[in-house]
């Protein structure tokens, strides 16, 4: 086995050495976090359109497909990089390790929503479409007679407590895109208030993407903040669940761009070419992977009630992202979010039970002391150890990238923001506790 | 004569031959080019300063003023003490029942009692869920029958829960090994001179087998300790493997942090094998009569088999649920908030049955690649400790102990730094051959392989290999023909473990895999656990995993009881 590999690698690199800028031919290796289910019929339709060229797929997730990519550059081996999550291109784009290329494709628009498809300096490309949501287990609500969530703050009604689930923002490039929405169209505080209100429902905070929309097909919990392929193809495989966009949220692309310095570029840029072409968009309606083709074109061809974000008024209409706001508070974000709500959940769980309790009670025999004090709470909860402008400030970030200027190191203010929400969640606590006395 | 005597140790403080350290010499080397070498290259973070300054210990101290990580730290200790004492319920009786007494199916009952040490990575998870978690089988009948429920996988509980039933052949696999050399001339000594029952397993026959239990119960610690899978499936964060994990590979953090955390649980780690190395310090568990063929074996009577199977069925069952669900997953169209799947179909086998082969044959070279090389190097270990007096023999067996406490991902990182840049000559990268996997789970699995050698040489009288040098046999033919059959049980209970487990590792190997037709079989269940359509073919899959490595396992235990068979014949 391993002379027929090692015969396979020599001749892979003899091939790609001669034939360049020819038609493209041999191996071609893809590092993407994708599953089988998606790489398998894209993999089949482009060998099946590009004769002589072979795709090898390399699944590793998204964090440990960057990282390979750079411990490998000194003598890479990979040519594409092929994965939903913008920020990984953009981390990877940083270090000088994807190329400049220019899609040949026609039909497709410059922008998706509010946000542009390809990275406007040429270096990844989006090929597919995805908005965030709320996903849930029919059963499980049914089994629980739980309403339906039209919007974010509805998951904070005390009704969904203990039933929600999400991947921690640090962990899933998606999970972090959905928080930084809400963050852009309620602004820092509200939006913030808002998420921690949410937060105090949440049954726990997944490490993996795939961990929330696992846990509501199965049922262990009945409702997710996914991104919608994940349910639209729960959905095409049997499982009873349902899926929402609510009104604050985003429309933003998955990607695939040429790492530096490929080994095979000519096979690199057909792989892309065939993903953009019309044919190549139309395997995304397969029940397995059902993304939205950037190309509108193509939804001529789509399963029936297909979502469209290009006729869509509600996903047409939805707020403009800023990347660039979004990349200089990248990591502070996802800190905050770990800090505040993955690592003290529990506290939160606590505090908002006890708001929960406090308004019920209150319902039976309202106070005006009561309300107010449960008003407190809240606030106790939503409060922010970080404004906004702190957030972005190069002070701040600085702790994250280590970068060698002076400043806290992450860890002390890891600490110190750990210490501040410990120290809200338990007052917020105690204030509903005394709202709820008051209404016995 | 105080000067005779002095000579006389110095004598022997030297005696070691030039074989033996030339022995030593070549597992510190493996041992330094495959473990210390690629971890260093990634761990050194730790002691540098914000954006890679020069040597400092700031980022310990900062540790301890974190509140996450020292509650952390303590909830890892209290998980891991916990588990011992579950694994310890659920494995004294199984090993005791099949070693003392004449019982039927001791070979199925030991090879299912070490099915859940091989538990597929994700599928496993989900499976357990299904079975046991919030509103898995069992709650949801709990809940309609009796109209509550049983948090079985609800915070550390929950970890210590399943890390009992995941870990706790360890103990059993080291455990009947030591009970099956106890020689029945000290039973029947003991006998002779009135003990019975219960008093003489507790003052005869577990003692003498305390090297094994030990051996079991400091890897269960030590390995639940460094385990970061099952907190995670739990959703258990605040725990330390699970935040090196998370710090290590989280994007744009360049935080010493996770690595300052693997310095400590490979400290820690180290510290609890030295610990366990003390307990059993200064006792002799040899004995020097060998081919009793173990302990003498009772037959029950009616009512007592009858509480005996009962017992064994009942532990059987808890700790193989994880199993049916996931043989019943393999087989269900939807399974989603209910008892039992909604349909039943062989779809999923016929989807991976094409494509596992190459899985399937690359996962059985690599894994009995790496438990050979464990073998061979924890029986080299075990024999440097325990048979001669070479300084730093001790430093071996911790280096290669603290194997345990580098997560996966360290090392994988660690050996594409180290062996990327070297090329084969046309180019391709060392880092890229498949045999790199296969070091880097040898290297994983060595801990276990070396408790297990290291305790059945324990058992092993020094004055057998004395007699046999009198005889004027060389230290070569003495290790081949005298202590080396006498150690087959602990070798093979030490290949059986290191194999079994490295068939499912994933953490390094995801690291390191470089196409599909080098990948094993946990890669191929990796691939496919990340969509809904993925689950059954991923079950199917962890069923073929599982059913490969109980067989070789059956099998291994079948050519054992063989030689030990033959053996004794010749005897």
């Amino acid at each position: 086995m391993m002379h027929r590999g090692l015969m396979l690698l020599v001749c892979a690199s003899l091939v790609s050495t001669t034939a360049f800028a020819q038609a493209p031919a041999g191996k071609v290796t893809v590092v993407t976090s994708y599953s089988k289910d998606v790489t398998d019929p894209v993999k089949k339709a482009f060998e099946a359109a590009t004769s002589g060229v072979k795709l090898e797929v390399q699944n590793r997730n998204t964090n440990a497909g960057v990282k390979y990519v750079e411990e490998t550059k000194a003598n890479n081996q990979v040519d594409l990089f092929w994965a939903s999550a913008p920020d990984a291109f953009e981390v990877l784009k940083g270090k000088g390790l994807l190329q400049k290329y220019a899609p040949r494709a026609t039909g497709i628009p410059e922008k998706i929503g509010q946000f542009p498809i390809n990275d406007p300096a040429g270096f990844y490309f989006g090929f597919a479409a995805s908005g965030y949501g709320i996903m849930w287990n029919e059963r499980y609500a049914k089994a629980n007679k739980l309403p339906d969530p039209r919007e974010w703050q509805d998951l904070a009604k005390a009704a969904y407590y203990d039933h929600v689930s999400i991947a921690a923002p640090s962990r899933s490039g998606t999970t972090h895109l959905t928080i930084e929405a809400v963050l852009q169209g309620e602004g820092w505080a509200k939006g913030w208030s808002t998420i921690k209100a949410m937060a105090g429902n949440f049954r726990n905070v997944t490490e993996r993407s795939f961990g929330v929309p696992e846990a509501v097909n199965s049922g262990q919990v009945g409702y997710g903040i996914v991104i919608d392929f994940f349910a639209f193809s729960a959905q095409a495989s049997g499982f009873p669940v349902k899926f929402i966009y609510p009104t604050v949220t985003t429309i933003v692309p998955a990607n695939v761009g040429i790492v530096a310095n490929a080994p095979n570029k000519a096979a690199a840029e057909a792989f892309i070419e065939f993903l953009l072409s019309p044919a190549g968009q139309q395997i995304l309606f397969e029940p397995s992977i059902r993304r939205l083709p950037v190309n509108p074109d193509v939804y001529a061809k789509a399963p029936p009630d297909y979502p469209n974000p290009f006729k869509d008024p509600r996903l047409n209409s939805m707020l403009k992202f800023d990347v660039a706001k979004s990349e200089a508070r990248n990591d502070v974000v996802d800190v905050l979010f770990d800090q505040l709500i993955s690592f003290q959940l529990d506290p939160l769980k606590a505090a908002t039970k006890a708001i929960h309790e406090a308004e019920a009670a209150l319902g039976k025999k309202d106070s005006a002391q009561g309300r107010a004090l449960v008003a407190q709470a809240r606030e106790l909860i939503a409060a922010m150890p970080v404004d906004e402008a702190t957030a972005s400030a190069a002070e701040t970030t600085g702790a994250f990238t280590g970068s060698k200027q002076k400043g806290a190191r992450q860890a002390e203010l890891e600490q110190q923001w750990a210490a501040f929400a410990k120290d809200r969640y338990a007052q917020a606590k105690s204030k509903a506790e005394e709202a709820v006395k008051l209404a016995k | 004569m105080s000067i005779a005597l002095s000579t006389g140790r110095a004598a022997r403080g030297l005696s070691a031959t030039p074989g033996q350290i030339a022995l030593a010499l070549l597992v510190a080397a493996f041992l330094g080019v495959f473990l210390i070498w690629p971890s260093a290259t990634v761990i050194f973070v730790a002691f540098t300063e914000k954006g890679g300054g020069p040597f400092t210990l700031v980022n310990f101290v900062d540790f301890f003023r974190t509140d996450l990580f020292l509650r952390s730290f303590w909830n890892s200790l209290y998980v891991s003490a916990m588990a011992v004492a579950g694994a310890s319920i659920l494995a004294l009786p199984l090993a005791y029942i099949t070693s003392r007494f004449e019982f039927r199916g001791t070979i199925l009952i030991q090879t299912l009692g070490f099915l859940p040490l091989i538990m597929p990575p994700f599928v496993g998870a989900v499976a357990m869920q299904l079975f046991f978690g919030r509103n898995g089988s069992v709650n949801l009948l709990l809940d309609d029958w009796l109209g509550f429920k049983i948090p079985f996988m609800d915070g550390l509980n929950g970890v210590i829960f399943v890390q009992s039933i995941h870990y706790f052949p360890f103990i059993l696999i080291n455990l009947s090994a030591a009970l099956r050399n106890i020689d029945s001339s000290m039973e029947e000594a003991a006998q002779n001179l009135g003990a019975s029952g219960f008093r003489l397993f507790r003052r005869i026959v577990f003692p003498l087998a305390m090297p094994g239990y030990i051996a079991g119960a400091s890897l269960v610690f030590v390995k639940v300790f460094d385990d970061l899978a099952t907190p995670l499936l739990l959703n258990v964060k605040d725990m330390l493997a699970p935040q090196a994990y998370l710090r290590v590979t989280s994007i744009g953090i360049a935080d010493p942090m996770g690595y300052v955390i693997s310095v400590v649980l490979i400290v820690a780690s180290v510290a609890a094998m030295a610990l366990s190395a003390l307990a059993t310090r200064g006792i002799d568990y040899s004995t020097v009569q060998r081919g009793g063929g173990g302990l003498a074996r009772r037959t029950l009577r009616p009512l007592e088999s009858f509480a005996a199977y009962l017992t064994v069925t009942l532990i059987l069952l808890l700790v193989l649920a994880p199993h049916l669900g996931l043989l019943l997953l393999s087989f269900s169209t939807v399974w989603s908030y209910s008892p039992l799947p909604d349909g039943f179909t062989v779809a999923h086998y016929l989807r991976v049955f094409g494509e596992s082969s190459v899985y399937i044959k690359n996962t059985l070279i690599y894994a009995s690649l790496a438990g050979l090389i464990d073998v061979v190097v924890g029986t080299a270990i075990a024999y440097l400790v325990l048979r001669t007096k070479l300084v730093g023999r001790n430093a071996l067996d911790w280096i290669a102990s603290a194997a345990l406490a580098i997560p996966g991902i360290v090392l994988g990182i660690g050996y594409l730094r180290a062996f990327y840049g070297l090329q084969w000559w046309d180019g391709t990268p060392l880092a890229s051959l498949w045999i790199v996997i296969v070091l880097a789970l040898a290297i994983r699995r060595l801990p276990y392989a070396l408790r297990a050698c290291h305790a059945a040489l324990q058992q092993i009288s020094v004055s057998l290999e004395e007699a046999a040098e009198n005889l004027g046999a060389t230290k070569l033919r003495t290790v081949r023909r005298i202590v080396m059959p006498l150690m087959m049980g602990g070798i093979l209970a030490g290949f059986v473990t290191s194999f079994a487990t490295a068939a499912v590792e994933l953490s390094a190997t995801l690291m390191l895999v470089q196409s599909n037709s080098d990948a094993p079989l946990a890669y191929g269940l990796y691939v496919l656990m990340q969509s809904a359509a993925g689950r059954g073919p991923g079950a199917a899959l962890g069923v073929i995993a599982v059913v490969l490595v109980a067989a070789c396992t059956i099998l291994s235990h079948f050519v054992v009881e063989r030689s030990r068979a033959g053996s004794q014949a010749r005897h």
